[in-house]
Formats: structure tokens, C-alpha cells, sequence
């Protein structure tokens, strides 16, 4: 195991087994800013969210589009950096990958259970 | 014996296990969570016209309960960034604030959105008899706009007419003096034998106990109007509105015997709160659970923040992980507070 | 080989362990956390499970082959047992005529213990436990205490599916399947609790056994990626881990969709909620109570969604397993590893998106119906590439015929035959006469019963001599497997020919009985033809169930009289092999690292017939004391 990190001054540590995972201060310093700066978008996308709900875009099926895409995206920003899923391991992805590709499958077939060509029905009903 | 990698990454895989297996844990929360969304998709698509309400829920407080859970991720990724900085008092403050975000949240669910339903009444009136209650509903107004049906009458209960038969009085008049109601007979000259159960405390929930009082017989509602109901055919019925309207002083009258179903905004009472409820209260779980992982690492004990001194790293690992989970909810928040509230 | 340095090398002093001292009563055989006595327990629970949803079958076997008639010599026990829900008397007053709410209970609860009592728990839950740490030459799971965890929110969901039988009404009695609206009003009524009812606690008991698959496969997975010794990379596993890899995502991604389905199932009957409710149910000739508006095919591809992919949760680890015993046992490396592992993988992926397969019958649109009759078809393929690697992986093999290996053989072509019925069910058009009929019951029995059941035998004797440190007896082994082949297919062969004469598998009368001057008395005419093979089939299954009594014997009698075991008594290569036997809490007592691939049986130029996946090549010999460079790195 590296016993060779160096700890901050002022903590007290009383081991030195610490971390082998060399935390980058540097790196982190700089990432605070980001971090609020998301925070910031997701709250101006909330109050986005719902402005956009009453705002009449046709069809009701279009409302519905937006608003998935407008959460789409936040749920994008709060994976990729409050999660680090960007710059995770692509290990990580893989396996994510394939749950977001079942979890549409199962939405998907489930939803169009109903559908057919020859009778002209589309989705489902009951 | 030392399970390797619990706090350092694996050389080949670059990750500590804890971090493996949280992930693979919210893939599986994924996919619970995408069960209970299919279902709703499912059941939405599938509703009949007027089947599935909208803009029953108070806007404002989901749009401050999501912008609460958002400032409580953006401080759990702080608490983590500070410790990986090894400032601990920076620690405790993020962490600290997130753990009140969250019980806020809870809160708001809890004792303010939840119980609000519960005492909301609504009814569905049978397809026969909508025609008597367009006043209330006006479906030839919404049929010229183009606009989906009504089906339901809703508001605060004022009263419930009932009958009784005299062998039941007794249980009847405990009932009532119990639950703080009063009846009055004859308000109904047309039917003597109808009286009217009134009172502060008469909810959905109580009518139900007292439909099961031996002999007692239930007639008609009388309902403070939700303002949909109350003026159907005013335009500015026919779509939610952002501010929340409670209900109106116009009482209606609705007839039990021309009622499909009846209930409180309970889980019951349709398959739009079934869902809500449901996916809002599993949800709440989560929260819950959140919130108690964070005041463990929160908290001057061996497996919390003590271990600051011991292993920051570990803490550090921890607080990621309970962190990457309190994102999950977060991010299951983000699809729910819209599909609920707004759309 | 390098000296005495431990697993405990890795020890973070910081810490103060529990395990630095042996561990007390409770510690070490109850609440343990040891991955081997979480196996045992989950195989010993698991067991028990299998030999109870057996004897639940027996006791529908009886009344298919003699409807009406009391359960011989244990027919007042068993009245007296599960009360008057599931058996009544005679019109002379003899105990132990099985009701048609007992045989539905029976048949409900049969098939959800068998499949999420059983062979889950054992298959996957004790032999991976046991196994797979040792055979990455890992030191324990990497969750110990969530492990711990999983098998107990598994005893909980064992509790609630027993106390079932007991409460008023009986069990759960709407099949495996809970198919609602049947399932949303069964158990309701007057004078029945709830919650305290059958199909209520069979809820409950379901959610519990899902948390605890998904605490078990999320540790599953991290053990196998985060735990696997130097040298183990990803192409020299052995194929059961592959195995028990893909069967944990299978778990891990299928089985949420059935916990939330359970729980709105749940919402259903104690809220009252109307999930799956559909508008204007008529329950007694009365609108029932739900408001309406739900879906009962909702259920039905949230509990599918599961329920496919299980079916191959059930049958993975067994083929694993039987990988590694052909492998052992033929003394020749399988044939096409590579090919296997892409195979399983695709198997797993391709089980997400089949499920629907078991919904033909909803009335579907042509497109779903044509997309999942496709993607079935399609699944065939790995399964076929499975199963002809294991058969080509016997070929010019010197084959040692012990008795996991007898299994191991036998297993091919049963599951040959399960696999091969199956494909016609596939196609919608067939699938619309076949459904339902005892032809599915034939088919699917064949993959997992002679198929992962005997995978499962196969597995015992393969691994017991390393769990107790002593041989199970070769001979009760051999008696015990020739006779459970023979009435294996004794049961399961004339399902297919009852099944394509139209035989309903849900008749509790078997579809008629013959009278005593030999005539038959039906109540659907078209078993007449094949109404003879009940009484066939029946004793079939009672004779099985005898040929069990050599198992059961030999696995207790063994664990103390039996021929003390050597360290690698198969003669095999894997890692497990390379421990102390039984082995010791922590595995192993020297630092394991690995040279080579799973399966090096019969290499030229070696100097015995197996090189262990430990053995250091021999130039790369390093001078005792000296630490790996791969050891050190972590």
C-alpha cells in the first residue's frame, strides 16, 4: 500500500494510512465553481420547466416533449457532474448503457402492446 | 482480514467497491423506478377521457419542495469536495444543510401536500347521470372548445345527507358526538326523513366510518366546489393554473345513488393518485433513507465524522456514496415533479 | 511458491477487527458473514425449499391420478396441518381429500418455492456464495454484512411464505404467475384479515425475496470485478463465474420491475387501489369496489419482465456449473470457451427483451407480437452454441464417470429436450393451441428439473468433499442418479402428449377418473385419450420421490462417516481447489495469483494431467520470499 501522501496541515491525522487515491486540491478548488454554477442552471431550469408547462404549444403532446426534454437535460447535468459520470469509468457506462436500454424496452414494448397494422390501433388501450 | 479496495481503487478497474457497488445498486433503482414509470405511462395512455386529472396538485410548493432537493445536491457534492480538500468544518456545514434539506422536504410532503389530499373529496359521476350534473361539469361548453370531458365533481364536503333507522340512533349519536358532528332532520322538506350531517371535522374519511354505522344509509353530498366545478364553463377552468384554488363557497349537490366511486384524493380514489401516491411515497422512502445515511455520517460517532480523524479518505468515500444516492433521488424528482404536477 | 504471507497482508491496521479472534456461536454459524457459511445457509434453506415443493406435488400427483380420493396414510396428517382450506373428508368421513382451493394453493405455491425458494437460492445464491470467491481467489465477498443481510431478508420472505399456509382461507392460490384480477381478489371477504391472508403474505414474502436477490447481485458483481486475485483477468475465469456474472445483471435489472409491480399488487389489496383493477369488475355478480381504470396487462409485463429473465437465472448457473464438471471430468479444456462466454452474454442480453413471448394469448397487436416472436427465435442461437460447446467439449475426452459427472451428462440432453419444445412455443400461431396446456408444464419441467436440478446434484457432489472435507458415498451417488433419470422422464414425457391432446394444466381433476368397472369418467372429453398416463405420471413422481431417500441419506451420513477428502480430490485446476479443506475463514493460506486459463486438463509436456490456474509457469519460478510484482500492486 503507498504510504506516501502528504496530508493538509490542518487536519490531525493520526495514521498514515490515509489514502493511496491521491486527492487533487488543486483540482477540486476548481470545481467548486462548477458545481454551483449547475446548481444555479437546475433552479433557473425548474422555474423553465414550469413556465414552459403553461405555455400552450399546440397539442398537449407537444407540452410533453418539452418538458421531457427540458428534464432531460438537468437529469443530464446532475448524472454528469454532481454524479461524475463524466470522466467515470467506462465500466461504469457500460453497464448503465444497458439499463437505460431495458428500462426503454420495457416502457416501449409495454406501451404498444396494442399495436397493429391490420386493425389500425396504436397504442395501448384497456 | 481486510476486504481489499474498500477504500482504495482497484489498479485495473480504477474504483473502490463501495463506488461499484452503489452504481449497480442505482442501476437496479433504475429499473424499479422505470416499473413504477412504465405503469404510469401505461395506465395514462390508457385512461378514458376525463379519467386522468390535471392541475390538482399545488404547483408552487412541488416547484420549492424541487428547487430544495437541487440545493440539497449541489451541497452534498460541496461536503464532498471539502473533505476531499480535508476542510472538516466545511464538511459539517454542507452536510448539515443538506441533511435540512432534506427533512424539509419531507416535511412539506408529509404534513402539508399529503394530508391536504386526504381530506379532499371527489366523486365520479356515472355515465348515465352526467347529463343532470352539467352545471357542474359543463361538458357541452368543453365538447365545443374540443376539449376532453369532466367526469367528476370535487371540493371540501360541507355535509352529507343521510338516513337512519331508529334501532341504530344510539350508535349513531355516539358516533356523531365523537367525531364532532351535528345533524339536523327536516332541512329536506321533500324527504322528512333525510337529515344533514354537518361539521368542521366531516371528511372523506370520517363519511366512510359513518356509512358503517349500523342502519345509516347514505343520500347525497354536499360539496364546496373546486372553482373547476364551480364556474365549468369560465375559460379560465379549462386549464391548470400555477397558483393552487382551494375550494369555492358554492355548494353542490350530488346524489350517492348517482355516483360511480367516491373518496378522498386518497390512493383509492383513482389511478392518477395511485400513481402519485405510490411513486411520491417510494420516493419518500428514499429521501428518508438519505436523510438517515447523512446524519450517521454526519454526526460524531466511529462510522460518521470521526473517521475523519482516522481515515479521511473512507469518510470521503462514504459521503460520495451516499452522495451519488441522494443525486438518484434527486434525479428521480426531476421526471416526477413534472409528470405529476404540471403535465 | 512464495512463503507465509496472508490475505491478512492487506489488513489496514488502523481498524480494529472482530475477526483477529475465532468468532463465537452466533457469529459464526447464525449472523455470519463468512461467504462460505452464507452458502451453506443459503443451500441448506434452499434444499429444504426444493424437497417441500416437491412433497406439494406429490400431493397434487395423487389427486390428478385419483381425483376425489383421500390421501393415503398421511391424509388425516395433512388435514389436520393445513386445515380445512386444503383438505376435507370423505362423504364417509376419512381425512385428507385434497379441495380444489387446496389444489390451487398447492399448485401456486409449488411453482413460486420451486423457482424463487428453491433452485434461486441454491443455484445461484449457495453455489456462487460458496464458490465464486474461492474460484476468483477472493478472500470473501466484498459486502460482507450486506451478504449477511441478503440471506436474512431471504429467511424473512421464507417466514411469510410458510405462516401463508396457516392463515384462514390457505395460501396463495392464483398461481405463480398472480396473474389480477384473479390474484386482486383472491383471499377477500368476510372474516379474512387484510393482511394476514394468502395472497397478501405471498406479496409481502415477494418483496422480501427480491430485496434479497438484489443485495446478493449487487455483491455478486462487485466481487467478481473488485476481487478477482492477480493474475485472474477477465479470459481466465472459469465459466461458472461467467455464469453467475450474467445471472446477477439478469437479476439485478429484471427483478425491480417485480418489486414495484408487487408493491402496487399490494397497493391493490390494502389500499384499495385499482392498479390492475379494470373498470367495472363484476366480483359475485356485484361492480366491485374498485374505482377502476387499471390494468390487469400491466401486471403481466411488469411480472414477465421478471419471470423471463428468470428462467434463465435458473438455468445459467447450472450450465455453469456443468461446465466445470465436463471440464473435470473429460480431462480436456472446454471446447469453446470464448465462443461460451460471448454466447452467455448474448443469452442475457437478448432475456430482457423476450418476455412477452408468455402473453400471446392478451390479444397483442401484430407488431409486438412479431417483434418478440422474433427476438425468441433469435435467443435460441447462444443457447444452442451453449449446449454444443458442453456436448463437443465430450468429445475424445477420457471421461471419468463419477457421479457429478453422470449429472453433468445427463443434464445435456435433457435440457436438450426442454430447450427444443420450447422453440415451437415460440411462434404465436402454435403457441395460441399449445398455451396453457401441459405441454408448457413439460417443457419448461425438463429444462429445470432434469436440467437445473440435476445441474444442482451435480454440483453438490462435485463440491462437497471442499464445503464438508469428506466424499459423499459413490454408490448411494450412482443409484440415486439413475433413478431420478428414469422417473425424471417417467414424469415429464407424457406431459408433452397430454399437453398436445389439449390437457388444461390448471384441472385439479386431471381431467377425469376411471370407475372401478374401468370406464372413464370425464369432465372434458378430450383427455379421454390420455387420461391413462395420470396414474403413470403420479407414480412416477412418488417413485422419484423415493429415489431422493439416497441423496438425503448420503448428504448427512457423509458429512461424518464419509471417506476424508483431499485438498483437490477431482483433480482439478481451478482456484477453489487450492485452499485448505474445508476451507479456513479467509479463504486461503498463501497469496494466490494466477498463470494461467481455467481449463489446463491434459497439456503436452506437463508432467500430470492438470496444471492448476495457480501454478507459476516454470521459467518465470520466483526464488522463495519474493513477492509478485502483480501481489504488490494492491
Amino acid at each position: 500500500m503507498s504510504e506516501s501522501h502528504d496530508h493538509p496541515k490542518e487536519v490531525a491525522t493520526t495514521d498514515s494510512h490515509a489514502s493511496a487515491a491521491h486527492a487533487d486540491h488543486a483540482h477540486h478548488d476548481m470545481h467548486l465553481g462548477l458545481y454551483l454554477g449547475v446548481g444555479g442552471f437546475l433552479l433557473f431550469a425548474t422555474v423553465v420547466t414550469v413556465w414552459l408547462s403553461f405555455v400552450d404549444f399546440g397539442s398537449h403532446a407537444a407540452n410533453w416533449i418539452v418538458a421531457m426534454a427540458v428534464a432531460t437535460v438537468k437529469v443530464g447535468f446532475v448524472a454528469a457532474i454532481f454524479m461524475h459520470l463524466k470522466g467515470e469509468k467506462w465500466m461504469i457506462w457500460k453497464f448503465l448503457l444497458f439499463t437505460v436500454f431495458f428500462c426503454a424496452g420495457l416502457f416501449l414494448l409495454t406501451l404498444f402492446h396494442y399495436a397493429d397494422p391490420i386493425f389500425g390501433t396504436s397504442y395501448t388501450t384497456h | 482480514m481486510q476486504i481489499p479496495h474498500e477504500v482504495t481503487a482497484r489498479p485495473d478497474t480504477g474504483l473502490y467497491n463501495a463506488k461499484l457497488g452503489i452504481w449497480l445498486f442505482l442501476a437496479s433503482e433504475v429499473m424499479l423506478f422505470g416499473g413504477l414509470f412504465s405503469a404510469y405511462i401505461f395506465l395514462r395512455m390508457g385512461a378514458e377521457d376525463g379519467y386522468w386529472p390535471r392541475g390538482l396538485l399545488n404547483v408552487p410548493v412541488g416547484a420549492l419542495n424541487t428547487a430544495i432537493l437541487i440545493a440539497s445536491s449541489v451541497t452534498v457534492v460541496l461536503a464532498w469536495a471539502s473533505l476531499k480538500m480535508r476542510k472538516f468544518s466545511q464538511y459539517k456545514l454542507w452536510m448539515g444543510i443538506s441533511i435540512i434539506c432534506g427533512a424539509i422536504f419531507l416535511i412539506v410532503k408529509l404534513a402539508y401536500e399529503w394530508p391536504q389530499k386526504f381530506d379532499h373529496f371527489g366523486a365520479f359521476i356515472k355515465q348515465s347521470e352526467l347529463a343532470q350534473y352539467e352545471p357542474y361539469l359543463g361538458n357541452a361548453y368543453l365538447k365545443e372548445k374540443g376539449l376532453p370531458p369532466r367526469v367528476e365533481i370535487s371540493g371540501h364536503l360541507h355535509g352529507v345527507e343521510i338516513t337512519a333507522e331508529p334501532a341504530g340512533k344510539e350508535k349513531l349519536d355516539a358516533f356523531l358526538q365523537d367525531h364532532h358532528l351535528k345533524m339536523e332532520a327536516g332541512h329536506d322538506a321533500a324527504h322528512p326523513g333525510v337529515q344533514l350531517v354537518t361539521g368542521k371535522h366531516l371528511k372523506p374519511g370520517t363519511v366512510e366510518q359513518l356509512e358503517k354505522v349500523p342502519g345509516v344509509k347514505l343520500v347525497a353530498f354536499e360539496v364546496a366546489l373546486d372553482p373547476i366545478n364551480a364556474e365549468p364553463t369560465n375559460p379560465e377552468s379549462d386549464k391548470p393554473h400555477f397558483w393552487y384554488k382551494g375550494a369555492t363557497e358554492k355548494i353542490g349537490k350530488i346524489e350517492r345513488e348517482d355516483v360511480e366511486t367516491w373518496s378522498a384524493f386518497a390512493p383509492k380514489h383513482s389511478s392518477y393518485f395511485a400513481v402519485y401516491f405510490t411513486i411520491t411515497g417510494l420516493h419518500g422512502l428514499h429521501v428518508l433513507a438519505g436523510v438517515l445515511i447523512m446524519i450517521y455520517l454526519w454526526l460524531p460517532i466511529a462510522g460518521g465524522a470521526n473517521m475523519f480523524k482516522r481515515n479521511p479518505e473512507h469518510l470521503a468515500n462514504r459521503v460520495e456514496v451516499v452522495g451519488l444516492f441522494w443525486h438518484f433521488v434527486d434525479l428521480v424528482w426531476i421526471f416526477v415533479f413534472p409528470i405529476f404536477y404540471l403535465l | 511458491m512464495f512463503t507465509a504471507a496472508t490475505a491478512h497482508a492487506h489488513d489496514d491496521h488502523a481498524h480494529a477487527h472482530d475477526d483477529h479472534h475465532e468468532p463465537g456461536f452466533w457469529r459464526k454459524w447464525v449472523f455470519s458473514t463468512d461467504h462460505k457459511m452464507i452458502g451453506v445457509q443459503y443451500g441448506v434453506t434452499g434444499l429444504a425449499f426444493l424437497m417441500f415443493g416437491f412433497m406439494l406435488m406429490m400431493i397434487m400427483r395423487w389427486q390428478l391420478a385419483n381425483p376425489g380420493m383421500p390421501v393415503p396414510v398421511i391424509g388425516g396428517m395433512l388435514q389436520t396441518f393445513f386445515g380445512p382450506s386444503a383438505f376435507q373428508s370423505t362423504a364417509d368421513g376419512v381425512k385428507g381429500v385434497l379441495t380444489a382451493d387446496g389444489y390451487n394453493a398447492f399448485g401456486a405455491m409449488h411453482g413460486t418455492i420451486m423457482v424463487f425458494f428453491g433452485i434461486v437460492p441454491v443455484a445461484f445464491a449457495a453455489f456462487g456464495n460458496f464458490v465464486v470467491p474461492l474460484q476468483i481467489g477472493a478472500i470473501d465477498m466484498t459486502f460482507p454484512r450486506i451478504n449477511m443481510a441478503s440471506f436474512w431478508c431471504f429467511f424473512v420472505s421464507c417466514i411469510f411464505m410458510l405462516v401463508s399456509f396457516f392463515v384462514p382461507g390457505g395460501a396463495a392460490k392464483s398461481g405463480w404467475t398472480s396473474y389480477p384480477p384473479l390474484a386482486g381478489i383472491a383471499d377477500m371477504g368476510p372474516g379474512i384479515d387484510p393482511f394476514m391472508n394468502g395472497q397478501t403474505l405471498w406479496l409481502t414474502g415477494m418483496i422480501f425475496n427480491i430485496t434479497a436477490s438484489l443485495l446478493g447481485s449487487v455483491n455478486f458483481i462487485a466481487t467478481i470485478i473488485q476481487l478477482r486475485a492477480p493474475g485472474m483477468t477477465w479470459m481466465r475465469l472459469p465459466f461458472f463465474v461467467w455464469a453467475q456474472f450474467v445471472t446477477a445483471f439478469l437479476l439485478l435489472l429484471a427483478f425491480p420491475p417485480l418489486e414495484a409491480a408487487g408493491v402496487m399488487q399490494f397497493m391493490d389489496r390494502v389500499f384499495g387501489t385499482s392498479f390492475f383493477m379494470p373498470t367495472g369488475l363484476i366480483v359475485n355478480g356485484a361492480i366491485a369496489q374498485w374505482s377502476g381504470g387499471g390494468s390487469p396487462i400491466l401486471w403481466q409485463h411488469l411480472f414477465w419482465f421478471l419471470a423471463h429473465p428468470e428462467v434463465y437465472v435458473l438455468i445459467l448457473p447450472g450450465i455453469g456449473m456443468v461446465a466445470e464438471i465436463i471440464a473435470c471430468n473429460t480431462r480436456k479444456p472446454l471446447y469453446g470457451y470464448k465462443a461460451m462466454v460471448g454466447a452467455i452474454f448474448v443469452l442475457g442480453f437478448l432475456s430482457f427483451i423476450v418476455w412477452a413471448h408468455h402473453m400471446y394469448m392478451t390479444g397483442m397487436g401484430a407488431i409486438v407480437a412479431a417483434f418478440f416472436q422474433t427476438t425468441t427465435i433469435m435467443i435460441s442461437i447462444p443457447s444452442v452454441i451453449l449446449v454444443t460447446a458442453l456436448m463437443l467439449s465430450l468429445w475424445g475426452g477420457s471421461i471419468r464417470f463419477t457421479v457429478p459427472m453422470l449429472f453433468a451428462a445427463a443434464f445435456l440432453p435433457m435440457f436438450g429436450i426442454g430447450g427444443l419444445t420450447g422453440i415451437p412455443l415460440a411462434f404465436n400461431s402454435v403457441d395460441l393451441y399449445l398455451h396453457d396446456t401441459y405441454y408448457i408444464i413439460g417443457h419448461f419441467h425438463y429444462v429445470v428439473a432434469p436440467g437445473t436440478i440435476f445441474a444442482i446434484f451435480a454440483g453438490v457432489y462435485h463440491w462437497y468433499p471442499k464445503a464438508t472435507g469428506r466424499m459423499m458415498n459413490d454408490f448411494l451417488g450412482k443409484m440415486h442418479f439413475w433413478l431420478s433419470l428414469i422417473f425424471m422422464n417417467g414424469i415429464f414425457f407424457p406431459m408433452f402428449l397430454q399437453g398436445m391432446a389439449g390437457v388444461h394444466r390448471r384441472w385439479y381433476d386431471g381431467g377425469g377418473r376411471f370407475l372401478a368397472d374401468g370406464t372413464q369418467e370425464l369432465t372434458y372429453q378430450l383427455a379421454g385419450p390420455v387420461l391413462h398416463w395420470n396414474s403413470f405420471m403420479s407414480t412416477s413422481a412418488f417413485l422419484l420421490g423415493i429415489a431422493q431417500l439416497p441423496f438425503i441419506f448420503n448428504f448427512c451420513w457423509s458429512m461424518f462417516y464419509g471417506r476424508k477428502a483431499t485438498d483437490n480430490p477431482w483433480h482439478a485446476t481451478t482456484v477453489e481447489w487450492d485452499t485448505p479443506t474445508p476451507p479456513p475463514h479467509g479463504n486461503f493460506i498463501k497469496d494466490i495469483s494466477v498463470h494461467r486459463g481455467p481449463y489446463e486438463y491434459s497439456v503436452p509436456g506437463a508432467d500430470k494431467d492438470y496444471t492448476p490456474q495457480t501454478e507459476a509457469p516454470k521459467s518465470a519460478q520466483l526464488p522463495p520470499g519474493a513477492v509478485p510484482a502483480a501481489a504488490a500492486a494492491h
